[in-house]
């Protein structure tokens, strides 16, 4: 039975880990080294120059601007995401009750779910272009809603103004996000027990400190995952921005972020080696706020 | 007749005082206002996430003036020819196939060589097993843009290789296949590993006893159990790889080669400038309606397919 069980092992793991090793791990660790030299990648050799890269970094005015926009993104993205998928979600499963104590969901939940989810099953792309189109001024679907009801004064160049922009692409982001984690939480809310809901109902509880002291604490496990996962979105944000907004991150560079600025340094500067310094600086970026949020949420874990 | 007359009044008075209670106790009633105004916001919702996307297919069918000149209005006739536009002239059918080799390659090699992985790091022991696994999850936590620039080099690099070289380059359905694949693999081998431990090891001893080879064990015995597993990932790598944007942007500036939310975006500045508003709508029906009627079908598998990596 023993007999030729290396063989196998070999050859079932050979392919896939050369594979990952070429196109992973062996960037990862080459992008430390090129962020510590001058690149243009085409023409010369790379030269060591140390940290000059990172002293530019800290210099460097458009850094800092998008990386205060993926900080906002990264408070208000996963707060408005999660307070709305919590809410849509303890509304679909235990929002109805009609009279008796039953705890049911309301009328058409499933129809609802399967609505919300909608955008999450479309491409960035579409979602970027979609939104782009529907921001227009003229022909767009936003402002067209606001004039057929009267609320012209609200009209406004949208992605052309420099202080609504970046809200146009938080409020993009949200709208693509909440659905997912309505579903999330869905599943999570049909796992607790519903006695649990009729025992505190019972004794006079009303429906917001069921929503705080039953649901949420419960659902603790998942939230804490749908936080990070809404952290990385966050911290990214490249694709929407740039198909949005286009490369400068949108007038007067109102919602450039941190991706944008490696893809212009790399790719439209040729400058390699800063381009890798900025993706230094979004590993550890990304790597504070997972350990940060895995400490700040940190609970005891509740069985049911 | 007296002691009738008092049971019946007095026996559907004391649920009344009861019923009026709980309502007034937690907050609801038959006619409550509150649940009224929750029932509005879900409608709502419900209207925001959709009105976009039938608007969108709705403006698909107009003539550009009328796109002009009444936006949301319904389309006086349906103008078919704006997809003839987008499929042909604004490329949107070259760029929809590159998609469907690209992402058709990549989500069989991923399936293949994950679950191979997966397998084996889940259920044979062997010197440096824990050391491949935390590896490939590890990849879970790095954020792409880390690897962006070497990894244009190394598929650029990859150019020079005799023979193959020109099928797994830069602007190389194949290097993109192999670089979806090889980014795909940690989450895949981290769910599919997990659901290889959970399968019943009685039925792959016997067959091991009965002189099956751990080759065919494999394929014949083991794939076939691990089935629900691979439609979710299957799934969930699908979606991830059809809606890939910034490794195409990156690994394949050429014009011909675009995938579809690659070729997209650029139309959407291209057409803009063009003013043909009506084809760049069609071009986006077109690239929305596949997705959208693939979810519709299979609503339940997707949302399950999606959702367990989160709660796992």
């Amino acid at each position: 039975m023993r007999h030729g069980k290396y063989p196998f092992i070999l050859a079932f793991l050979l392919p896939p880990v050369a594979l990952y090793a070429i196109f992973v791990i062996s960037p990862y660790i080459q992008a430390f080294y090129i962020s510590l030299t001058e690149w243009s990648g085409f023409t010369s050799q790379a030269t060591f120059i140390g940290l000059d890269n990172y002293q530019w970094l800290l210099r460097n005015e458009y850094f800092w601007a998008a990386l205060w926009h993926n900080v906002l993104l990264l408070i208000a993205l996963p707060l408005i995401t999660i307070g709305l998928g919590l809410f849509f979600a303890s509304m679909l499963n235990v929002g109805g009750r009609r009279g008796t104590m039953q705890i049911t969901g309301v009328r058409g939940s499933s129809v609802y779910k399967v609505l919300y989810f909608l955008p999450q099953v479309l491409s960035v792309a579409i979602i970027g272009v979609l939104w782009r189109y529907a921001f227009e001024p003229s022909t767009g679907l936003v402002n067209g809603v606001l004039r057929a009801v009267g609320l012209d004064a609200l009209t406004r160049a949208w992605l052309g103004d420099p202080s609504v922009a970046f809200w146009c692409v938080l409020a993009v982001l949200v709208w693509a996000n909440v659905g997912f984690y309505v579903v999330l939480f869905s599943a999570g809310m049909q796992a607790i027990p519903r006695d649990i809901y009729e025992a505190a109902l019972l004794d006079g509880a009303s429906r917001f400190a069921t929503f705080w002291r039953i649901t949420v604490p419960l659902l603790w496990d998942t939230i804490q995952v749908a936080w990070i996962y809404l952290a990385i979105i966050a911290l990214d944000g490249f694709a929407i921005v740039q198909i949005m907004l286009g490369n400068a991150g949108g007038p007067s560079r109102s919602a450039d972020v941190v991706g944008l600025v490696l893809y212009r340094t790399a790719f439209m500067d040729y400058n390699f080696g800063r381009a890798s310094a900025i993706g230094v600086a979004m590993f550890f970026l990304t790597l504070t706020v997972a350990v940060l949020s895995m400490r700040a949420s940190r609970r005891e874990r509740i069985e049911f | 007749m007296t002691t009738i007359s008092t049971e019946a009044t007095a026996t559907p008075a004391p649920p009344a005082p009861r019923e009026t209670n709980t309502a007034e106790s937690s907050g609801l009633g038959r006619f409550n206002p509150l649940r009224l105004l929750n029932g509005g916001f879900l409608l709502l919702w419900g209207v925001l996430t959709t009105f976009p996307l039938l608007w969108a297919m709705m403006t698909s069918f107009k003539t550009n003036n009328e796109i002009l000149t009444s936006p949301w209005e319904l389309p006086s006739s349906l103008n078919w020819d704006n997809f003839a536009r987008a499929w042909t002239q604004a490329n949107i059918g070259r760029y929809f196939l590159n998609s469907v080799i690209v992402v058709g390659g990549s989500l069989i090699l991923t399936m293949l060589l994950g679950a191979m992985a997966a397998y084996v790091l889940a259920r044979y022991e062997f010197p440096g097993n824990r050391i491949v696994y935390y590896a490939f999850v590890g990849g879970m936590t790095f954020p792409v843009f880390l690897a962006l620039v070497p990894l244009f080099f190394v598929v650029d690099n990859l150019g020079s290789v005799p023979v193959l070289g020109p099928f797994i380059t830069l602007n190389s359905y194949g290097g993109l296949i192999l670089v979806y694949t090889a980014y795909s693999l940690p989450f895949t081998v981290f769910f599919l590993s997990a659901f290889f431990r959970s399968l019943p090891t009685a039925i792959a001893e016997a067959a091991l006893l009965d002189g099956c080879s751990h080759f065919r064990l494999f394929f014949q015995v083991m794939m076939p159990m691990a089935r629900p597993g691979l439609v979710s990932i299957g799934l969930f790598n699908f979606l991830g790889q059809w809606n890939q944007y910034l490794l195409p942007v990156v690994l394949m500036p050429d014009e011909d080669k675009r995938v579809l939310s690659q070729g997209l975006a650029a139309l959407a500045v291209s057409q803009g400038y063009r003013g043909d508003w009506a084809a760049l709508f069609a071009g986006l029906t077109i690239a929305m309606l596949p997705v959208l009627i693939v979810y519709l079908i299979f609503q339940r598998q997707i949302q399950a397919g999606l959702t367990a990596g989160a709660l796992k």
